[in-house]
């Protein structure tokens, strides 16, 4: 897994970026028999800048909202050819990419059944365009269309399930993870490609600019995440909830305080009880209270 | 092999002989019955082809694009609505020079919604970068697929291809079609060769941002090979006519009757079906008129239609599309091709008819050849209905 | 004549990102290190490689300097120290 000839170095991430952590895992993780179909975003934009290029793997990019369809339409081209069996199929993208604008062609390709991997980055807000909100912004995010202000607390509506939604199609296996938990990205990454079949994994990526911490701070930015209850880490197989990253939970306060994206709420106890709550419902929806063994 | 067969069955018959790996289309009217009888055929084992459903047109488009990446030969087709909503794949296709080939069924565009024939659709997408020819009948529907193929993976093109055929006229029409045999398929397509491709044996990244420094030169290649690809329609067209006994000339235009003729109307698709009628009728008077057929809409043959035209006194430009707030679309290429030469016609009137499926009738022929007269037109509608245009609305 | 824009991996050396660095880069102390290459899983550059105890190293050309290697050891083995000439660590 060192110097990887599959995510080269000199590609253009911001230092500290969670997404490129979680895509050199993914793909080495994957290894050098997968193609990958790419959406437009950072990732595409950071990694395959004319005339450069990150990807030891054959690697397209298309649009924004069409990484599934072209995923499918890879996926077809290997059966025909005889060589599905052999080689990977991943088709990846950020959080507006795939929750909002790409929605509808993975739901597609969930329905068809294809024999591909969807990986979302999800660092919560159309980043490469300069931090607009997304489907998938949490609650009471600051982001550039979803300032905070005298008459707003950010984002007013809650993050779009889309994990749930992917569940909901009875696929084989849809996980989230975290780039600060990487081992078990790499374990549910490699579940993941060993199964046939439509697979969904969300990955959660701090991004150190639009989120505003500092670069060094990925690894406890994205733990407090999940151990504050508002990322829960769980997997589905078959639309049934088959295991979960038990937490002992902290108060939300605890991430919130660690980026700038939510400084405006850091005075606002009201706010902060709403978001509490969503982290409460969570640990409970998904059992991820660590229970005192005996 | 000689049938009585519906449009569509035709094109779906010598799509199979072309043997794509991967189909993908979304349904809509009129282009249904080509999918359909894909998706049959696949079904019975009579075609070995990955037949992807997909949800929209838009992965319709995406699908066969990750499929031409693949260096798979593969096939879609729709119209209207359908182009439209995959109209930044089909860019995204020319941009990646992945050799495509689609049928575009021609039909009107909504608001208001219609479903009938016209060539709003694909004349909207002309400068998409793919190469478009437009078929007069079925047996030119059914040869332009085989020689779209042949043109989209020539080495020296590596362009999408769109055939464009008039729906319903051409699509839901019953004529009789010589249906290509497999062998001689074979023997003038042969199988795709790609020149790049996804391959794990040899790893390649494609679709890359392109900054400042590099965007200008790859629509430049793109527009050499629109310009070259006029010289490869004639090669192609030898071709074809050497294993198949049909004879498209150059595959840019078809001249009927202009030799001596004072009065000429240019069309596009069935339409011209139509106007040789008139055109044979008025000949029998002995009135000197004529047609020039546009078959190559892009790249346009405006070196060809010059050599055509260039003694006609009067030239009529029928067109079946309309581009709103401006000249009609083929009428501004017939008038440029003339601008700034010594010789042309000394009227180019444009008429602009058949919109939403408005038939277009022998007797629209006549009015056209009609009001060519010494007074240019530039630009009007013909077979409008005055009682339909009221003054206000909600009268 | 025609001109898709593709790469081959074979043909991309990267940009020079080391040069990005203008505070801080990491320095592999070789000490207490127990090969568990988690530094080496969590570079968002992939520039750490090593396999044995005490044998892991940074291609500068490519360090950003973001430190989370040196976040992410579990034996604080690997420091962030100074990018100015003659500190630690710096040839």
């Amino acid at each position: 897994m060192e110097n990887s000839p599959l995510f080269k170095c000199g590609h253009t991430a911001c230092a500290g970026c969670g997404q490129a952590v979680a895509a050199r895992l993914v793909i080495e993780s994957a290894g050098a028999n997968t193609i990958i179909a790419n959406s437009t975003g950072c990732l595409e934009v950071f990694t395959t800048k004319y005339p450069e290029t990150a990807w030891g793997v054959p690697w397209i990019h298309s649009l924004f909202e069409n990484s599934a369809a072209v995923a499918s339409g890879i996926e077809a081209a290997l059966i025909y050819l005889g060589k599905k069996d052999t080689i990977n199929v991943i088709a990846q993208g950020g959080d507006g990419s795939t929750g909002d604008i790409g929605l509808q062609a993975i739901s597609g390709m969930l329905e068809r059944g294809h024999d591909i991997l969807y990986a979302c980055y999800d660092n919560e807000a159309y980043m490469n365009t300069g931090v607009q909100r997304s489907g998938l912004t949490p609650f009471d995010t600051n982001t550039t269309t979803s300032p905070a202000g005298a008459l707003s607390s950010g984002n007013l509506r809650p993050k779009k399930p889309v994990p749930e939604i992917c569940a909901a199609h009875g696929i084989p296996y849809v996980a989230t993870a975290s780039a600060g938990f990487p081992q078990d990205l790499i374990r549910k990454v490699k579940k993941a490609i060993s199964i046939k079949g439509p697979k969904y994994i969300q990955i959660h990526v701090p991004c150190p600019l639009g989120w505003r911490h500092e670069s060094n701070q990925m690894l406890p930015v994205a733990r407090m995440a999940v151990e504050t209850g508002l990322y829960p880490l769980f997997e589905y197989e078959f639309g049934v909830l088959s295991g979960r990253k038990q937490i002992v939970p902290k108060p939300v306060e605890e991430y919130l305080k660690l980026q700038g994206r939510f400084k405006h709420l850091l005075n606002n106890p009201g706010e902060i009880k709403k978001i509490q709550e969503i982290a409460d419902n969570n640990i409970k929806k998904y059992g991820l209270k660590l229970e005192a063994q005996g | 092999m000689k049938e009585f067969i519906e449009g569509s069955h035709a094109i779906a018959e010598v799509v199979k002989s072309c043997k794509p790996g991967v189909i993908s289309a979304y349904p809509i009217t009129p282009q249904t019955h080509i999918v359909e009888d894909l998706a049959q055929m696949v079904s019975s084992g009579e075609l070995k082809s990955q037949f992807v459903n997909v949800e929209s047109e838009h992965s319709a488009a995406s699908v066969v694009l990750g499929g031409s990446a693949c260096g798979v030969r593969v096939y879609t087709a729709t119209s209207s609505q359908g182009l439209f909503l995959m109209q930044e794949v089909v860019f995204n296709i020319a941009g990646m020079r992945l050799p495509v080939v689609m049928t575009c069924a021609n039909r009107a565009i909504s608001s208001p919604i219609n479903i009938w024939n016209d060539q709003q659709d694909s004349i909207s997408l002309r400068d998409a970068g793919w190469i478009q020819i437009y078929a007069e009948d079925n047996q030119e529907a059914v040869d332009f697929h085989l020689i779209a193929y042949r043109l989209a993976e020539d080495k020296r093109v590596m362009l999408p291809v769109m055939v464009c055929m008039d729906g319903f006229i051409l699509t839901h029409g019953m004529e009789t079609v010589d249906i290509p045999e497999q062998e001689k398929v074979n023997k003038f397509l042969p199988a795709y060769k790609p020149l790049y491709k996804l391959d794990t044996a040899d790893p390649i990244s494609m679709g890359l941002l392109a900054d400042p420094d590099y965007y200008m030169e790859t629509r430049f290649a793109l527009q050499e090979t629109m310009r070259e690809s006029i010289v490869y329609l004639s090669e192609i067209s030898k071709e074809f006519n050497n294993v198949f006994g049909r004879d498209y000339k150059d595959l840019l235009v078809e001249e009927y009757q202009l030799k001596d003729a004072e009065k000429v109307i240019v069309a596009m698709g069935s339409v011209c079906g139509t106007i040789k009628e008139v055109v044979d009728e008025q000949r029998a008077k002995g009135k000197k008129v004529g047609l020039l057929r546009i078959i190559s809409y892009r790249p346009f043959p405006y070196a060809r239609v010059y050599e055509a035209l260039k003694d006609v006194p009067k030239v009529a430009v029928l067109d079946k599309s309309v581009s709103l707030g401006a000249y009609a679309p083929i009428a501004v290429e017939v008038k440029s091709t003339f601008f700034g030469k010594k010789k042309g016609p000394k009227v180019v009137s444009s008429f602009v008819a058949g919109l939403g499926g408005r038939d277009i009738t022998p007797e629209t022929i006549y009015e056209v050849f009609r009001r060519l007269s010494a007074k240019e037109v530039n630009f009007d509608f013909v077979d409008l209905k005055p009682e339909l245009l009221k003054e206000e609305y909600g009268e | 004549m025609f001109g898709p824009l593709t790469v081959k991996p074979k043909n991309s050396k990267g940009d020079k990102t080391g040069s990005w660095r203008t505070l801080l880069r990491p320095h592999y102390l070789h000490k207490n290190c127990i090969a568990c290459k988690m530094c080496l899983m969590i570079c968002p550059e992939g520039c750490v490689s090593g396999k044995e105890k005490n044998a892991f190293s940074v291609d500068y050309t490519f360090c950003k300097g973001c430190g989370l290697c040196a976040d992410i050891c579990p034996k604080k083995d690997i420091e962030m120290v100074s990018e100015e000439p003659n500190s630690e660590g710096v040839s």
